[in-house]
């Protein structure tokens, strides 16, 4: 069987591109990367827009990125269904793009939070959480100044009402409360997925939990998800 | 020549929690009744643009499309005539 090909944006300023590359190459996938400049995304199956601080987070984080060359293909191929996967820096970009609802703040705290924290897995019908057990409690960890997720209140609802939250901070226990959200979000939320269920946002990064000796392995669940479901027929475009 | 000068701030009922900070920071001087800050950004555009009509008309798509988002924030600008040089 051919494995499936993730491709991961590289924008000036990107800084966990190369812990998705490895942590995909770890599950069986291939990987390689896409400079932002380019114009197509070749055989991609999956991209992954990664964290870091694109174009300095000049103006506002992913503000500057959305505009790359790259993003257009970005858009074409989320147009037709293919998967797309945005972390930190990259749900910046998603949101920015107009790709998924909403905007960032600053975090509540106004500290840059580097730290784990629990996520409960809302749904499970999505490639990004098929292994996943409905209202399972990951353990991913955040490092992130701006992930204050903002939604106006009736589009709030909306998203709400759509079933587009797909992760939410809580306690270990699985119970939001204060102490789990990191940043403030609205709603507590972690992660949104777009209508139609292929470009999911998230701040937490799997990426960097896909072995025990880096602290965990929970991210395995979300990138195992995607390859899975990929290998499950999902194999489209 | 012209200037356009364009402060972006946040939505009414957006939090600010940079302007909180700055509130309590004043509290802590002693400036009393301080009931909120607000923060923002401000920029200065120079462009070239055939009359006042179209400097208007470009510099309120910039903030539609890039200086401003509009989830979060708005926006508003003052033009004035500038000179060729200089800053």
């Amino acid at each position: 069987m051919t494995a499936m090909k993730f491709g991961i944006v590289v924008f000036p300023g990107s800084n966990c591109d190369a812990d998705a590359y490895e942590a995909v190459r770890l599950l069986g996938a291939g990987a390689r990367y896409i400079w932002h400049e380019e114009r197509s995304l070749g055989d991609t199956d999956c991209v992954i827009l990664p964290g870091g601080f694109s174009y300095g987070d000049y103006l506002r984080a992913g503000a500057i990125a959305r505009f790359a060359p790259v993003m257009a293909a970005v858009e074409r191929h989320a147009g037709r269904g293919g998967l797309v996967l945005g972390i930190c820096n990259g749900f910046q970009i998603l949101l920015e793009a107009g790709m998924l609802p909403g905007a960032m703040r600053r975090n509540e705290s106004l500290r840059f939070e580097c730290r784990p924290t629990c996520l409960r897995v809302e749904r499970t019908d999505l490639p990004f959480t098929s292994l996943c057990q409905p209202g399972q409690v990951l353990q991913v960890p955040v490092a992130h100044a701006e992930g204050n997720y903002f939604l106006g209140k009736s589009e709030l609802q909306a998203l709400e009402d759509a079933g587009q939250v797909v992760f939410r901070y809580v306690t270990p226990a699985g119970a939001e409360g204060p102490g789990a959200n990191p940043n403030g979000s609205v709603n507590n939320i972690a992660g949104i997925v777009n209508a139609a269920g292929n470009v999911l946002g998230m701040m937490p990064h799997p990426e960097r939990v896909v072995e025990p000796l880096l602290g965990g392995s929970d991210g395995r669940l979300i990138l195992g998800s995607i390859i899975a479901s990929w290998q499950g027929g999902a194999r489209s475009a | 020549m012209w200037q356009a000068q364009v402060f972006v701030t946040f939505k009414r009922g957006v939090l600010d929690p940079q302007g909180e900070a700055i509130r309590g920071a004043l509290g802590a001087l002693g400036f009393d009744g301080v009931e909120q800050v607000r923060t923002g950004k401000y920029m200065q555009v120079r462009l070239r643009a055939a009359d006042e009509a179209e400097v208007r008309r470009r510099v309120d798509e910039m903030c539609r499309r890039l200086l401003a988002n509009p989830v979060i924030e708005e926006y508003r600008f003052d033009l004035a005539p500038a000179g060729e040089a200089g800053k």
